[in-house]
C-alpha cells in the first residue's frame, strides 16, 4: 500500500513550522504543492522573481554565486529540515543567489503571493510565520558571521602549534 | 630520575626537558602547508602516547615546538604527528625528509577521556587542523566500534582542498557503521557536498544527546560555538570535551606559558570538559 502524505502532514513534521496551531498549518498548506530536484537541475537563479520559499524535506540545495571569472562559488548548503528562500518576502521579490540541487530533492514549495495575501488577511499568523524567518535570519546571520572570521585560515594556527 | 606525569605513564627516565633523538622514517604532504611525520626513537623510545596527549618536536639549530599525536602507534618508539608550517621552527619541521633526527620530548598532558563514552552515542566535531588531535580518538572509537553506539564525525574544513586526511575520512564512510559529515566554508563547482559551518550539523546529528559525549577539537571560537551548539542540543557539560590551544613552552606545567586560569594547559589539559572549564572560554585575552 502507497501512503501518499498532505502537504499539510509534510508541514507539520517539519521543524521550521513546530508549534504552529493547527489553523494555521491548514491555512500555510493551501498554500503548498510538492517538488523535487534532480542533482544539477536549478531551483532558482539570480535576478528571477522569488515567488517561493521551499520546505526541505530531504536533499540538499547549494547557493551559488558567480565570480568575476565566472566561476561558481557555493557560498552555503541547505538541506533536510531547512527553509530555502526568504527573498519572497520582500520587494522587489528577487532571488540574490543561484540555487542548485546536489542531491535527489524533495520540498515542499509554498507560494509567496498567496502567504503574503494570507499573512495581510490573518495578522497573527504573519506574526507566527515572521517570529520563524527572524529566527532563521538570525541563525544564517551568525553562521554567515562565523564563515567569514575563516577560522580555518593561516592567521588561525590550527592546533597545538603557537609560533610565531 | 623517573618524573610521573599527570597522565598514567611515566614521561621518560632522562627527565622530561631532555630531549630524545628520532628519526623521519616516512613524510607524507597532507595539504599545501601541512606534513605528516612518521618517527621512530633511534636509541632509547618515549613512552607511546594516548590519544590526546601531545610531544614537544624540537628541530635543531632553530627551535621547539608543541605538536599533537595525529596517530598513536601501537609499537613503542613510534609516533606520528601532523605539521602545519606557520613560523620557523614548523617550517623546518615540514622541510624533514627521511633519515633527518629531531629532539623530541613527551607525550604531555592528559588526552581524550574514551572510557567515559562507552555505552553511549559519540560525536567528533573536528574543524581544520583540529582533525589531527581527534583522530587517534576515532581509530580508538573504530577499532572497538562494539563498545559504542551511534558515532558521528562533523569535520570542518576551509575549502575542498584544505580538507585533511581525506583518505581517512573515505575509509570511515565506506564503514557504514560510523556516520560522516563534511562541511567547507565555501567551494567552486564540483563540490557537492555541505557549505557551511560545522557547527551548523550538530542540531541534525542523529544521535542520543542523554547518553552521549562529544570530542571537539578545533580553533577556539569554533569550539565555543560548538559547545554553546552542543549544550543546545542537550549534551551535559560534563560530557563535552575540547583540547585547548596555548603557548606550551617547558609542557610540564613550570613556566606558565600555556596558563589559563587556575590551570596549566600543558599538565592538566590540553583536554577538558566544558564543565571543568566553566567560563574560562568566555573570558578575553585569558
Amino acid at each position: 500500500m502507497t501512503v501518499t502524505s498532505s502537504i499539510r502532514d509534510l508541514l507539520a513534521e517539519h521543524p521550521f513550522f513546530a508549534g504552529l496551531p493547527d489553523a494555521d498549518l491548514d491555512l500555510i498548506a493551501g498554500c503548498g504543492r510538492n517538488v523535487h530536484f534532480h542533482p544539477g537541475q536549478l531551483v532558482f537563479a539570480e535576478g528571477e522573481a522569488a515567488d517561493a520559499f521551499f520546505v526541505l524535506r530531504r536533499g540538499r540545495v547549494a547557493l551559488s554565486v558567480h565570480g568575476p571569472q565566472s566561476d561558481e562559488i557555493t557560498i552555503a548548503t541547505v538541506t533536510d529540515g531547512d527553509v530555502l528562500g526568504w527573498s519572497w518576502l520582500f520587494p522587489p521579490y528577487r532571488w540574490h543567489f543561484d540555487a542548485h540541487a546536489t542531491a535527489e530533492t524533495s520540498a515542499v514549495a509554498l507560494d509567496g503571493a498567496c502567504l503574503r495575501d494570507k499573512c495581510d488577511e490573518d495578522a497573527a499568523l504573519g506574526y507566527r510565520l515572521m517570529q520563524r524567518f527572524a529566527r532563521l535570519t538570525q541563525q544564517r546571520l551568525q553562521e554567515t558571521r562565523l564563515q567569514l572570521l575563516d577560522l580555518y585560515g593561516r592567521e588561525h594556527h590550527g592546533h597545538r602549534i603557537v609560533e610565531h | 630520575m623517573v618524573i610521573a606525569s599527570s597522565s598514567t605513564e611515566e614521561v621518560t627516565t632522562r627527565g622530561p626537558m631532555v630531549p630524545v633523538p628520532y628519526r623521519v622514517v616516512a613524510q607524507r604532504t597532507e595539504l599545501v602547508d601541512t606534513q605528516t611525520l612518521v618517527i621512530e626513537a633511534v636509541g632509547e623510545a618515549l613512552p607511546h602516547a594516548a590519544p590526546g596527549q601531545f610531544s614537544m618536536l624540537w628541530a635543531f639549530g632553530i627551535g621547539e615546538v608543541p605538536i599533537s599525536h595525529s596517530r598513536v602507534h601501537g609499537a613503542r618508539g613510534a609516533a606520528e604527528h601532523t605539521v602545519r608550517a606557520v613560523g620557523a621552527t614548523t617550517r623546518a619541521l615540514c622541510a624533514l625528509a627521511e633519515g633527518d633526527v629531531i629532539g623530541v620530548r613527551g607525550p604531555f598532558g592528559r588526552g581524550w577521556d574514551l572510557p567515559v563514552a562507552e555505552g553511549g552515542d559519540v560525536v567528533v566535531v573536528a574543524g581544520g587542523l583540529g582533525l589531527a588531535p581527534v583522530r587517534p580518538v576515532v581509530e580508538a572509537i573504530l577499532a572497538r566500534r562494539e563498545r559504542f553506539e551511534r558515532v558521528a564525525v562533523l569535520v570542518g574544513a576551509r575549502s575542498p582542498d584544505d580538507l585533511l586526511f581525506a583518505d581517512d575520512l573515505s575509509a570511515w564512510r565506506a564503514r557504514f557503521d560510523v556516520e560522516v559529515e563534511v562541511t567547507v566554508d565555501h567551494a567552486r563547482a564540483g563540490w557537492h557536498g555541505d557549505v557551511g559551518v560545522v557547527t551548523s550539523m550538530i542540531p541534525r546529528v542523529p544521535i542520543d544527546p542523554r547518553s552521549a559525549t562529544a570530542f571537539v577539537c578545533g580553533p577556539e571560537i569554533m569550539m565555543r560555538f560548538a559547545a554553546a551548539a552542543l549544550v543546545d542540543r542537550g549534551f551535559a557539560r560534563q560530557r563535552i570535551q575540547v583540547s585547548l590551544e596555548r603557548n606550551m613552552v617547558c609542557a610540564v606545567g613550570h613556566c606558565g606559558h600555556c596558563q589559563l586560569g587556575p590551570t596549566f594547559v600543558c599538565r592538566e589539559g590540553p583536554v577538558y570538559t566544558v564543565a571543568a572549564l566553566g567560563s574560562l572560554l568566555d573570558v578575553r585575552s585569558l
